[in-house]
């Protein structure tokens, strides 16, 4: 990891100051080693709080719940029966909206491994966003079905830029990959990168991006993607 | 409920004991049509609001205290205010420190106190009155007794009841009319912004009459819809439930 | 910026008088209201989670310092550094220095209240460096050199024909004949003139809704995705935040944020909610190189453990705000610094002084509202009134009101003498009235009469009438 710090700068003064200006209020008169005990327990423990029964649907229940969010935010999804039917559904949904027959993607080998051969026609590009690319692509590491959530994790393999700077996303989310509640995409998390570790970004997207800036009209495409479009892989 | 009829002290509350004392009277009339055995003790005031609102806390637990002592030895205190009542209700035991004897005295105070029409409601068990008034009227939620009370389908059921009342909702009742109190008078421009939305829904519905549970806030939209040379009649809608409507609405001559 | 709080009746009257905000404002209290409304009413649990996003936030309060060590621990690991600013000052010249080690000419930068705290754009643009806001509402306001006027909308007060002038007037590249009278083309306009800050720009500064202990992550919530652009192109990324913003788990953060932006848009949930940790691991094709988190105390510290502690579970959504009457009347500029509305009255005080601040925590009717919607149950109203006794107690009331309430008080103490004195006071009333039932002026009581007329008594109190043996 760089941890390079060109500005060399220190605030342990402030630091100092602040910390022992929390502990004389908190600390004080209490006992030292139970708090500590208390804060570790609490992180090692990571309780679930209230999970409201909304999310709490499993196998089709919860991917139609997904859908249904994510369509209630603007997003359009669609389901196919394998991996293997990912490369024509995502010529098809370039061709309905007039888009140009080329993708940009990461190295996510559940991308590269798709069978491209059936679509001869659509261009793919590999690497980060530049700005001129209309459409990206990229794989869900999971999903949430309470509000129609996609959770995209960062990594050698999977650029954050493409999932805000192209002006169209696809998406493809295996649906084993879909959790009912938040919490159980931290328990991906934790299984995928340790307790206590996370990829550098973790992007919880709900549809695409929007604004209600002038007038609280809602309008979509504010500054990242004006559309997203999610295909789930339902192999039952 | 005790056996015999309860005994209950009327805090008047300031401005009904100068104002509109017929709002007092028409309390007093539905206590007593409800069972109850109704006094008024002397060593009432005021509630204290004005220097609790103004940061005043010394002058605050002064009134307080002899509020207290002022209703002690009856079953129950009972305001036609929920601003006046949510003042005993809730703020008074908050004045005293944890565990002091006054604490007690307070809570125990605000556990028998009830705004008028909630307590027919919820402890007297009043579903109806038997009485006639003929006219639209719409209801203004006052804050205190909405929020701090809960006080929003008590004085709707018992208007309900009333022969020949027809109810008209009015928008953003649950939206303070701009009051306040002290308020009024210190920021009398945001003051006559919100009364003026209030008298705007009001005359929206196209009620005759404007009902609601405080003094104050009555007050102030009667001002202002008169003010504004509205035709609208407005009562405390315990003069409605009493059939007290002989004398002239508030602001209106004889 | 300019603090004109102390000025607050005469913004009010200004406020009052400005047709297009009050046509502004106009949309404001009934469309977040009906939303949050509804968002409410679509999950049963939403009181609940509530309740338990308070105990979430005390619980974190009271074993802040600890949390903090463990927080810093995690940023470290993660190849990132955090900065202590005890002070306003201290942050935008940690912020400088980092631009500056950098060469940085523009930055782009995420919507943060504490940047608009501290000052920073003006603390960066007098050092020759330009910031660029990327939130549409942030870059309306930047381009009228406005401060926000509401903690999640900053463009609020606007109204689109606002928009367009203040778009024709900086982008000299816009032909007369373009389009602006939809919001959309709008936005577009924004979007492509935003596209390539993004690209360009040295450092993006983004804030930070939440932080978390266990992970050393922080949290920025949008609906644009300029956050995320803002933080994602740039070589640096800083973020710019303050002490009350610590969650301890990745399960605690959730729950907060299932209530925020039910509270603030009626959305369910944001757009995005993007969690970033370090910086740019190895092999990472994008992300920045470097990852700073300025933590800003200005007086928070000493908010706890006194009765101001509850205002640090501010998770800064807007609802109290968005159902202030007070604040649909006057806006957020009228109340002259960076936070308006119900918390701005709680918090600025403690932020900027109350001897400046006074008129904000009296401007209120006590209605209650802000504290009925606030999804963390901060006592609002109590808060204000605890900034009223302050003072009170420092003699700041004005004299006026002090001398009235005294006389008032003194009465009020003596229940025989009271009631003597309100007999005689409204025969004078009614003397004065000359058998008029309502005054249009009454001398002494012009706060109002202004607006309204004053209804007359009867003639005699009910303790009279009472004493006298009944009715009449």
């Amino acid at each position: 990891m760089s941890s390079i710090d060109k500005s060399k700068i220190d605030t342990t003064a402030s630091r100092t100051r602040i910390l022992n200006k929390l502990g004389a209020t908190l600390a004080t008169g209490k006992d030292r080693d139970a708090r500590a005990e208390a804060v570790k327990t609490h992180l090692r423990q990571h309780k679930r709080n209230l999970v409201p029964e909304r999310g709490n649907v499993e196998g089709a229940e919860r991917i139609a719940l997904f859908r249904a969010q994510a369509e209630a935010v603007a997003a359009s999804v669609v389901e196919v029966k394998s991996a293997d039917e990912v490369p024509e559904a995502i010529t098809a949904h370039l061709r309905e909206h007039n888009l140009p027959a080329r993708v940009k993607h990461g190295d996510d080998p559940g991308l590269t491994g798709l069978p491209w051969g059936k679509t001869p026609t659509l261009e793919r590009d590999s690497g980060p966003a530049n700005g001129d690319d209309a459409v990206s692509l990229s794989r869900a590491f999971s999903a949430v079905a309470e509000t129609g959530t996609l959770i995209l994790v960062s990594g050698a393999d999977n650029p954050t830029t493409l999932n805000f700077l192209p002006e169209n996303h696809i998406v493809v989310l295996d649906a084993k990959d879909l959790g009912g509640a938040y919490e159980d995409a931290w328990d991906r998390v934790r299984e995928a990168y340790g307790a206590g570790t996370m990829p550098r970004t973790v992007n919880m997207i709900s549809g695409p991006s929007r604004t209600a800036d002038v007038e609280q009209t809602i309008q979509l495409g504010a500054h990242g993607p004006r559309s997203l479009h999610i295909i789930i892989v339902n192999g039952e | 409920m005790p056996e015999a009829a309860p005994r209950v002290g009327l805090f008047v509350t300031c401005l009904v004991d100068t104002f509109r004392p017929g709002v007092g009277w028409a309390a007093v009339k539905l206590l007593r049509d409800a069972g109850c055995d109704v006094d008024v003790p002397r060593g009432q005031t005021c509630c204290g609001q004005p220097a609790y609102n103004t940061g005043d806390r010394a002058d605050t637990k002064a009134i307080a205290e002899q509020t207290i002592a002022a209703f002690e030895g009856f079953d129950y205190v009972v305001a036609p205010s929920g601003s006046c009542a949510g003042m005993l209700i809730k703020h008074y035991p908050q004045l005293f420190d944890d565990g002091s004897a006054m604490r007690a005295k307070a809570e125990a105070l605000s556990a028998r106190t009830h705004e008028l029409v909630s307590f027919l409601v919820d402890v007297l068990g009043v579903d109806a009155v038997d009485t006639q008034f003929d006219g639209t009227v719409t209801y203004h939620d006052s804050c205190s007794g909405l929020r701090e009370l809960g006080i929003k389908d008590q004085p709707r059921k018992l208007l309900g009841s009333v022969s020949g009342l027809t109810m008209e909702e009015m928008a953003e009742t649950e939206v303070c009319c701009g009051f306040g109190g002290t308020f009024c008078v210190k920021y009398p421009d945001i003051s006559n912004n919100m009364v003026g939305n209030k008298t705007a829904n009001i005359g929206a519905t196209g009620a005759d009459t404007l009902l609601a549970g405080d003094l104050g806030c009555l007050m102030n939209m009667a001002g202002k819809l008169k003010r504004e040379g509205s035709a609208v009649q407005v009562r405390h809608v315990a003069e409605v439930l009493a059939g007290a409507t002989d004398e002239p609405a508030i602001g209106e001559a004889k | 910026m300019d603090i004109t709080s102390p000025a607050f009746k005469s913004n009010v009257k200004r406020a009052l008088a400005d047709k297009q905000l009050q046509r502004a404002m106009g949309n404001v209290k009934v469309g977040f209201v009906k939303k949050r409304s509804a968002a409410r009413d679509k999950l049963p649990e939403f009181d609940q989670l509530r309740d338990q996003a308070r105990d979430i936030k005390d619980h974190t309060l009271e074993y802040l310092d600890l949390y903090y060590e463990i927080y810093e621990q995690k940023v470290r690991e993660a190849g990132g550094k955090v900065h202590w600013a005890a002070t306003a000052e201290d942050a935008r010249d940690i912020i400088l220095k980092i631009c500056q080690a950098h060469d940085a000419k523009t930055v782009t930068k995420g919507k943060s209240m504490i940047a608009e705290e501290i000052a920073l754009n003006e603390h960066l643009e007098a050092a020759g460096i330009t910031p660029v806001e990327t939130d549409l509402g942030e870059y309306i306001i930047q381009l009228r050199n406005e401060p926000p006027s509401h903690i999640i909308g900053p463009a609020i007060h606007l109204n689109r024909d606002q928009v367009e002038a203040s778009f024709r007037r900086a982008h000299d590249h816009l032909p007369d004949e373009r389009s602006l009278d939809e919001v959309s083309e709008l936005v577009d306009e924004a979007r492509q003139v935003l596209r390539q800050k993004y690209i360009d720009a040295d450092v993006g500064i983004t804030g930070a809704n939440y932080l978390v202990a266990e992970t050393g992550t922080s949290i920025i919530v949008t609906n644009e995705g300029n956050g995320d652009l803002t933080q994602s192109l740039p070589k640096v990324h800083i973020v710019c935040t303050s002490l009350e913003k610590l969650v301890p788990t990745l399960e605690d953060v959730s729950t907060i944020l299932r209530v925020l932006a039910r509270s603030a848009t009626g959305q369910e949930f944001s757009t995005y909610t993007t969690l970033s940790t370090g910086a740019r691991r190895e092999g990472d094709p994008d992300g920045p190189e470097e990852y700073h988190v300025v933590i800003l105390d200005n007086g928070r510290s000493d908010m706890l453990g006194t009765e101001f502690q509850d205002m640090l579970r501010c998770i800064r959504c807007g609802a109290c705000m968005n159902h202030c009457p007070v604040y649909h009347s006057v806006g957020g500029h009228a109340y002259g610094w960076v936070y308006p509305g119900p918390m701005g009255s709680v918090l600025t005080p403690t932020l900027i002084g109350v001897d400046k601040a006074g008129h904000l925590p009296n401007a209120s009717t006590f209605c209650g509202r802000c504290e009925a919607v606030c999804p963390m149950h901060i006592p609002l109203p109590k808060m204000m009134r605890h900034w009223r006794e302050r003072e009170f107690e420092h003699h700041l009331t004005p004299r006026t009101v002090r001398t009235s309430l005294g006389i008032w008080a003194f009465l009020a103490r003596r229940p025989a003498l009271y009631h003597l004195a309100s007999s005689v006071f409204i025969r004078a009333l009614k003397l004065l009235a000359f058998g008029r039932s309502r005054l249009k002026s009454v001398p002494l009581a012009g706060g109002w009469t202004r607006h309204r007329d004053l209804p007359m008594p009867e003639g005699r109190t009910f303790q009279e009438m009472w004493r006298a043996g009944g009715h009449e």
